[in-house]
Formats: C-alpha cells, structure tokens, sequence
C-alpha cells in the first residue's frame, strides 16, 4: 500500500541518482545490441548521462527534498554529489582514450562507472544507515570490479581481490554496527537515531559504544584510514590509473560524506566517545600515509599513500567537528578531488598498452619529451603538496584553521609537518621530470584531445581555487548551514 | 602601484611563455624581454621610493582588497621604510641576475627566465605584504621558482640541494602557519571576526604562555631563512649548487625574507616573548658570527666561503635587530641592504671566474691580477666593502650593529668584533691567494677579462657599495620612522613589565593569564 502523500514529487530528492542509473542501464543495453566490429560512442553516453546528472542536482541546490524520508537531498548532500558527478565527468574524458588503448571492454567499463556514481551519490544523501549500507555495496561492487577490469594483469586481479575479500569484511563491520545502533535506538533513520542519542547522552550505554567503534571500522576501511589501509596500495597499483583516479575521489568523498552524517549529525551526542579515537586514527593516517609514501618508487603506489595521508587531513577537519571543520571537508574534497584527478589523468595519458609507465624513472626527462603534460603533472603535485597558489593550499590552511579553532593544536602541527613529507616525495617526482635526463627508449605517445582538454581544465580549475577560493568557500559553509 | 610590481613579472613570464622557443632559436629575445621586464620593474621601484614620503607614520600606498571576507583575508599591500628599501633592492637585484645569467645559462633559457620573474614577484609580494594569509602565499611560492633555478640549472648536486632547500624552509614555514593560524582565532575569540591583517593583529592582547609558543613557531621559520645557526646548514648547500643568478637572488634578497620577518612580524606581534627570547638569539647569532668565520676561513671553494660569510653576516643583522632600539634595528636593516648588494656582487665575481674556469676551488686560481686587472679592482672592492672597511657600506651597517649591541649589553661587542677581524682575515686570505701571487695554472693564463655585458652587472653593484658609504643617510633616512615605531612598540613591553615589577625571565612560563590557551588544553 503507497503512502497517502506519495506522489511524482516525491521522487525528488532521487532524480540524480535515476538519471546516472538510467544511464548505466542504456549503456549496457546499447552494448548487448552491438554488431562485432561496430563502434559506438559510449563515452559519449556516459559523458551525458552524468551531464544530467549534474543538471539535475543543480536544481535541487537549495531546496532541501527528501524522497521517502531516507534520501535527503540537503545542500551538503548535492554538493558531495557534485563532487562525484565532476570525478565521474573527468574520468570519463580520461577514458575514451586509455580504454582503446588498453584493449579494456567500454560498455562493462561505462555502465560500472555510472551504477558507482550511483551508488556514491546514495550514500552522500542518505538518511538511513541501511540506504547508506545500500549505497556502499552498490559503488563497492561496481569499483571492485573495475579494480581488475583488466583481465590480463596480475596487478589488477591481485588488488581486486584484496580489495573485495577486505572490502566486504569490512561491509560486514559497518553493517554489524547497524544493527547495534538498530538495537539502542529502535531505528536506522539517522534523524530519528540522533534525537533518540541526544535525549540520552549522559547515560553509559556500551551498545552504542560498540555501534560506534563497528560503523568507524566501516568507514574508516572506505576512507582508508590507517590501521584500515591495507587494500589501498594494492588496488591502486592494480587498477589502470584512469579508475584509480576515480576511486581515490569518488570513494573517498562518497565515504566522507557519510561518515559525517552519521558521525556528526546522529552521533553527534556521544562525541566526547568518539573523537579521541578518531583523534588517534587521523594522527596515525597522516604519518604512516606520508611516511611510508618517502619510501615507494612506483608512482601510482606513493599516490596510494599520499591519498591515504590525505585522508588523514580530511579526518582532521572530522575530528575538529565545529562549523569550519565541516565546511573544511567538504571544500577540502573539492580540491583534493579535482587535484588528483588531474594527476592520476596525466599519469594514465602516458602510459602505453605494454606498460603502465608509472614506475618513477619512467618520468625521467618527461619535461623534455613532453613539457606540457610535464608542467600540468607539476602542478597538481605542487597541489597534493598543499602549496600555494594552489587548491591544495588553501584546502590544507581551512582544514587546520579548523582543527586550531577547535584547540587541536597537535593535530594540526602533526599534519603540517607531514604535509613537508609528503612535498620531498612529490618532489621525487618533479625531480624525475625536469632534473634527470631522459631514460632511454621512451618513444613518446601521442595524447589525446579530449585527455588534454580535461586536464588543462582541471589544472585551470586548481589554480582558480587557490587563487579565488571564496566562492566555493561560501557554497561549503552554505552547504553544511542547511543541516547540522 | 604596489600591485603593479607584483603583477608585472607575472605578465612578463606569461609573455614569455607565449615566445615559442622550443628549439632555443629566440633566446636572444627571451633574454631581452625579461631583462626588459626586470628594468622596468627596477624604475618602478625607484619610482616609488620618489613618492615615498619618509616622515609620514606607518605604511604608504596601502590598498585594501577583500579577498576571502568570510576569515578576513584580504589583498593588503603596503610599505614603510624597512620594506620599501627591501623592494628596491629586489629590483635592483635581478635585472643583475639575468645579466650574470647571459652566457652560463644555455639550456631552456625561457623557463630560466620565466623562473626569475615569477621569484622576483613572490620576493616582492613577500616585502609588501600586509597580510599574514597573503605574506605566507608569498613566502611558500616563491619556493617553487627557487627549487627549479637550483635544481635545473644548478651545479652537480644541484637535485640534492634544491630538496634540502625546499624541506628545510617549509618546515620552519609550516609551524609559522600554526601560529598564523592560531592568532586569526585569538582575533576571533577576542572580537568575534577573524583577521589576518598585522595591523590589526598588533593591536591585539596576546598571553604571555601564548605568545612565547607562536613567537617560536615564527621564529623559527625565519631564523631557519636567515639562516641563524644551528639552522644554517641548508644555506652552503643551496649557494654552491644554485646557478649564479640563483645565488646573487638567494643571497642578495631572500635571506633578508628571514630578518625581515622577524623585524616586521616576529617582534612586533610578540613583543614580551620578543623581550624574552631576545638574549638567546642573540647569543645565537653571535655564535653564528663566529662560527660562520671561521668555516668560512677553511673553505677550499670560493662560493662555499662566501656562502659561509654569508652566515657570519647575517648573525650581524639579526644581532642588531636583537638590540631592540634604534641604532641596532636601523643598522640591521642597513646591513641588509648592504649584504645584499656586497655579497650578491661577491657570488657575481666568483660565478664569472666559474664560467670561465668551470671550478670555483682557490687552489685552482692564482695571479690573477695581471691577467684580468678590471675584475680583480671589481672584486677588491667588493672584498672592502664586504668586511666593512670605513668608507664603504659594509662598515656603516656593522657600526650601528655595534653601537645598537652595545646598549644594549656590551659583552655582545667583544665576541661579535671579533667576527669583524675574522672577516678580514678569511676574505682578505682568499683574495691573495686567488689574484696576487705567481700565475700557478697556465690556462689562466689567457682568461678574457669583464665583457661589456659583465661590465654592466658589475658596475651598478660597485659604484652602490661606495655610493651607500659615503652617503648612507640616503638610505637610512627612510627607515628611521619604521624602525622608530617597531622600537617603541618593544619599548613599551618593557617599560610596562618595570612597572609591573614581573621577573622577565619567568613571565612567559607562569603567568596565569592564558585562559583560553590552557582552557583548551585540558579540554582536549
């Protein structure tokens, strides 16, 4: 029996989420119907597909719709969205290229790639710790998938595996702490779970410490934060650099995402309980993250720790909790996501089908074969890097301005520091580019329009942000305003 | 017109990004073009100080943009006389390293020249700002063109020096940034807005426990620039490596970034901490003096002595600036410019003898003064000017140094003067031995001597050091009211704590007026 209230408006709040996965459906459709030898322009497809998505969380910017009660799409929610569906934009542009080259199956690869948008996009707006569990199966699935799409490498397979094995341990974490936090609070509506823990915050309850500690091992797995990290290194170097990129952004914002609503709005309450912990987790993220990064000489590999560490960052603004800390986050993955973007992109345009090229001395002399892709890589390093004028930069000041006005003096003195490590290892790379001559044998590949294009747009776009910060700064604030 | 000079490089390297020169066939244009800019830049720069008006109160030609309104971040640039002197002196310093650059430099000369204006930019930038978010943007951008010039176009351990140059600075930054970030809050817990602008940051009360900890933090950040001892061990590394360019701007301005720092944000904002702490750098830069004449004496490689010299000369500076009063300060200042313009001319001469010898080791050179007479009167003078002989700029810094150290506590002056002997000693020995003497090497004996282009980077440079001799109030003029008030403000703290009958040397750790300090931190 439907609801006295339900109508087509109560759609909403689900629109982006429909048309992504519309998208995924006619992509696979359009595949099966494929004649051998027939080529179609799936990415073109995928590229509308989340074109409209991104159209359709524009109009709900503001107007705070709720589908069902479980799918809340706040301004926080779309934001985070936005963030996917620009992750999801730019991989594609990456992909048209890498995926001919690499002989990897469009149509599996395309529809993946939507269903993921769609799961992250429901985990951004969910109201309900189950939609939420069904948000993170949903992207899980389809990125572990796309973690070994390249059926001929050991790598890929190897890292997918690990990923899925841990990945679902890990699911069954998060998902044992449903059903404490189910069995306190009577509910799983994240709403209702906060007004029941607010009227009872004083009282020792260890069921709900136990829920805590369950749903930060979930999240913590998804974000990667140390001792959870395992899998990342692994699956990073597996996959192709083009859905590294996307993972390492649209995972981590997805998981970010949630982890703030459960974290800081239902938990809220009980903070006192959980943020030393997560104190300790974001100080260890940053240093095992940047210091075992030093050690790597495989490019995609030390990105794999540098994105753990930045994990660590964004789990600073966590801890801070106060309106900047939030407002922190969601900009700081903004940054972070167009930055990295850029780099896995240029890091996938110079690989070949024969080798991926991401060892460190494939980069020797890149500057003298190919100054353009060279400068662009530059610079999104120097913005991993968190130097200014860059994205990175101002990300890095809001996150710690955050964790001082919160009185996290030591964690903010922990992360600056560790933000100069992780520079030396960026740097390696820089090094390679421009102080070493050329390696032998590098016949250079010719890079495509379109991967050219993305890239120089998401290199403009770190630029403008570091530059120009304050509107995106202001949607942050506006964003997290609505809810919390 | 402040925001003319930072702007200008910028659009002068986007210029000549637009050169295509990708076969190197357009470098006499390139080079052109950026010395244009430069010596544009330098008029502007003259231009201002025209305007400038030295009897006016604090800073001039201020201009206020909000930049990110929501934390108080604004575009704020301005200058008083500490900073004007220093941006004249960036400009006069690079269209001097673009010059000495001309023939060393042979490969990618565009992006050596691009690197160049944009650090001119960020050096400026860091002098005019008045903005602790705006100064920091500065300060660790102009990192980034630094790194390249000494990593592409520096010598053999060039990779290895422009890593340790880059980490050093950055850590000392970062804490910095704690702090900065720290008194943007302090601001906001005190009127409820956040500010980073100095102006109103100065006004604002800071704990005693609070301000020993940020004035740490920015101190250590600009003792590790200056650099100060024990934080100077990048600086040998970073000179020797660097391109000469690399070296005249590292030496001539960017150390000065350091003493700058201290003058401009370190004291002023933590004045009892300041009080404090004092002594200790002092004493710091002392040892510094010494030490860095010492090493300077034994070195067998004529840029690491002047890189080490460098380290002697700069203890001075911030030993003047440690005097807290008047003459101290003004002679630190004056001691900037003339380091600037001595040792800048000093890594110049050795980089022409590299370029034409491909060492820089004493033991290789000899007798020189026959082959080439016109360098040799060039560096002879630099030398003078460098260990302060009356008469030449060298001496006018280090006497007020002197006499500012003195008041302030007279045992500072023994140890320091006897950096003063030492200075001749290592400078003076290295000059015998490279230009007096029998020729040792027959391929010196055919050694070209100044080209006319040499000439032109050299001359500007010597013609200074005696201009700022003979007449330094011209250039001590204008920094007097700046100074004045830095002094007054420190003053103030003090004479405050004789009212208050406070032990100095325990207020910091014990006072019980950190409320919000302590407050958090057991709430944590």
């Amino acid at each position: 029996m439907l609801p006295a209230s339900f109508n087509a408006a109560s759609f909403n709040a689900a629109v982006p989420m429909l048309c992504a996965g519309a998208g995924g459906l006619v992509v696979m459709l359009a595949e099966s119907w494929r004649r051998k030898g027939e080529r179609m322009p799936l990415g073109v497809l995928a590229f509308i597909a989340l074109a409209a998505t991104a159209v359709s969380l524009l109009f709900l910017w503001g107007r705070n719709q709720t589908s069902f009660g479980v799918i809340t799409a706040d301004n926080f929610g779309v934001f985070v969205s936005l963030i996917i569906v620009t992750a999801g934009l730019f991989t594609v542009a990456f992909s048209s290229q890498v995926l001919e080259r690499d002989g990897i199956a469009e149509g599996e690869y395309y529809t993946l790639l939507l269903f993921a948008v769609v799961g992250m996009v429901m985990m951004a707006m969910a109201n309900d710790l189950l939609v939420l569990f069904i948000g993170l199966e949903v992207m899980s699935l389809a990125v572990y998938v796309m973690t070994g799409i390249r059926r001929d490498s050991l790598a890929g397979i190897e890292g997918a595996f690990k990923y899925f094995l841990l990945g679902a341990f890990a699911s069954a974490f998060f998902l044992y702490g449903i059903a404490f936090t189910f069995g306190v609070t009577g509910s799983t509506r994240l709403d209702r779970v906060g007004s029941f823990l607010a009227a009872q915050s004083m009282t020792e309850n260890p069921m709900v410490l136990l829920a805590m500690g369950l749903l930060i091992v979930g999240f913590a797995f998804k974000v990667s934060a140390v001792p959870f990290h395992m899998w990342t290194p692994d699956a990073y170097e597996g996959a192709p650099a083009v859905v590294t990129g996307f993972m390492s952004t649209g995972v981590k914002a997805a998981a970010f995402a949630g982890f703030v609503r459960v974290f800081l709005a239902a938990f809220e309450p009980f903070k006192a309980d959980w943020a030393p912990a997560l104190m300790v987790i974001a100080a260890a993220t940053m240093i095992v993250g940047t210091v075992v990064g030093v050690a790597q000489s495989h490019l995609k590999r030390m990105l794999a720790y540098s994105s753990i560490a930045h994990g660590g960052y964004l789990l600073v603004g966590l801890v801070a909790a106060n309106q900047l800390g939030k407002a922190a986050i969601l900009f700081y993955l903004a940054g972070y996501a167009i930055t990295n973007l850029a780099a896995f992109g240029a890091i996938a345009l110079l690989g070949s089908r024969e080798s991926a090229r991401d060892g460190l001395h494939d980069y020797a002399g890149l500057w003298h074969s190919r100054p353009w892709v060279a400068g662009l890589l530059t610079v999104a390093l120097l913005s991993l890097g968190g130097l200014p004028p860059t994205v990175g930069f101002i990300g890095k000041w809001y996150v710690f301005t955050a964790a001082v006005s919160a009185g996290y003096y030591g964690l903010a003195i922990i992360g600056v520091l560790s933000s100069v490590i992780s520079v030396f290892f960026y740097m390696r790379v820089v090094v390679m580019m421009y102080m070493t001559d050329t390696s032998a044998a590098s016949s250079p590949v010719p890079v495509a329009g379109a991967g050219l294009a993305a890239l120089a747009v998401a290199v403009a776009a770190i630029f403008y942000l570091g530059i120009l910060p304050t509107r995106l700064l202001d949607l942050a604030a506006a964003s997290i305003g609505s809810i919390f | 017109m402040l925001t003319l000079l930072v702007v200008l490089p910028v659009l002068g390297a986007l210029l000549l990004m637009g050169v295509p020169n990708a076969d190197g066939r357009k470098d006499g244009l390139v080079r052109w073009l950026a010395l244009g800019v430069s010596v544009v830049m330098f008029g502007l720069t003259l231009l201002l100080w025209s305007r400038f008006d030295p009897s006016a109160e604090g800073y001039q030609f201020v201009q206020r943009v909000p930049w990110i309104p929501a934390f108080g971040i604004s575009y704020a640039v301005g200058i008083d006389g500490i900073s004007l002197m220093l941006v004249v002196l960036s400009g006069f310093l690079t269209p001097i390293a673009l010059l000495s650059s001309w023939e060393s430099v042979q490969k990618h000369v565009k992006s050596f020249s691009i690197f160049i204006l944009l650090l001119e930019a960020a050096m400026i930038g860091v002098f005019l700002s008045l903005d602790l978010f705006l100064f920091y943007i500065f300060w660790d951008a102009m990192l980034i063109p630094m790194y390249f010039l000494i990593g592409i176009w520096g010598y053999d351990q060039r990779v290895y020096a422009a890593v340790k140059f880059m980490l050093y600075t950055m850590a000392g930054s970062v804490l910095m940034l704690v702090a900065i970030l720290g008194m943007a809050y302090l601001h906001s817990v005190a009127t409820g807005s956040y500010t980073f602008d100095i102006e109103k940051l100065a006004l604002l009360e800071v704990a005693p426990r609070t301000q020993f900890w940020f004035f740490l933090a920015f101190a250590l950040a600009f003792a590790i620039k200056v650099p100060l001892f024990p934080f100077h061990t990048w600086l040998p590394d970073a000179h020797v490596q660097a391109p000469t360019a690399g070296s005249v701007l590292l030496a001539g301005v960017l150390l000065k970034m350091g003493t700058y720092g201290l003058v401009r944000f370190a004291f002023p904002l933590f004045p009892a901490a300041a009080a404090y702490f004092a002594p200790f750098i002092a004493v710091l830069a002392i040892i510094g003096i010494v030490y860095g004449a010492l090493v300077a004496m034994v070195q067998p490689d004529m840029k690491k002595l002047v890189a080490y010299s460098s380290v002697s000369h700069l203890g001075f500076v911030v030993l003047g600036i440690c005097a807290m009063n008047v003459q101290g300060m003004q002679g630190a200042v004056y001691q900037m410019l003339a380091h600037g313009i001595s040792t800048g001319g000093l890594f110049l001469v050795v980089g022409m003898l590299s370029d034409r010898r491909h060492t820089r080791l004493i033991s290789e050179f000899g007798g020189l003064k026959g082959v080439m007479p016109k360098l040799t009167a060039g560096f002879l003078l630099l030398t003078l000017a460098s260990i302060g002989l009356p008469g030449m700029n060298g001496f006018v810094g280090e006497f007020l140094i002197m006499f500012g150290a003195f008041k302030a506590d007279p045992r500072y002056v023994i140890v320091a003067g006897l950096g003063v002997i030492l200075s001749a000693v290592y400078m003076l020995w290295m000059f015998q031995r490279v230009y007096y003497g029998p020729v040792t090497h027959e391929e010196n004996r055919t050694l070209p001597d100044l080209s006319v282009r040499e000439w032109a980077a050299l001359v500007p440079l010597v013609a200074l050091a005696i201009f700022m001799g003979v007449a330094p109030n011209v250039f001590l003029k204008p920094t007097e009211g700046a100074v004045r008030s830095v002094v007054e403000r420190l003053d103030m703290v003090r004479t405050e704590r004789v009212q208050r009958d406070v032990r100095p040397d325990v207020l910091p750790l014990t006072s019980g007026n950190d409320a919000p300090v302590r407050a958090r931190a057991e709430g944590r």
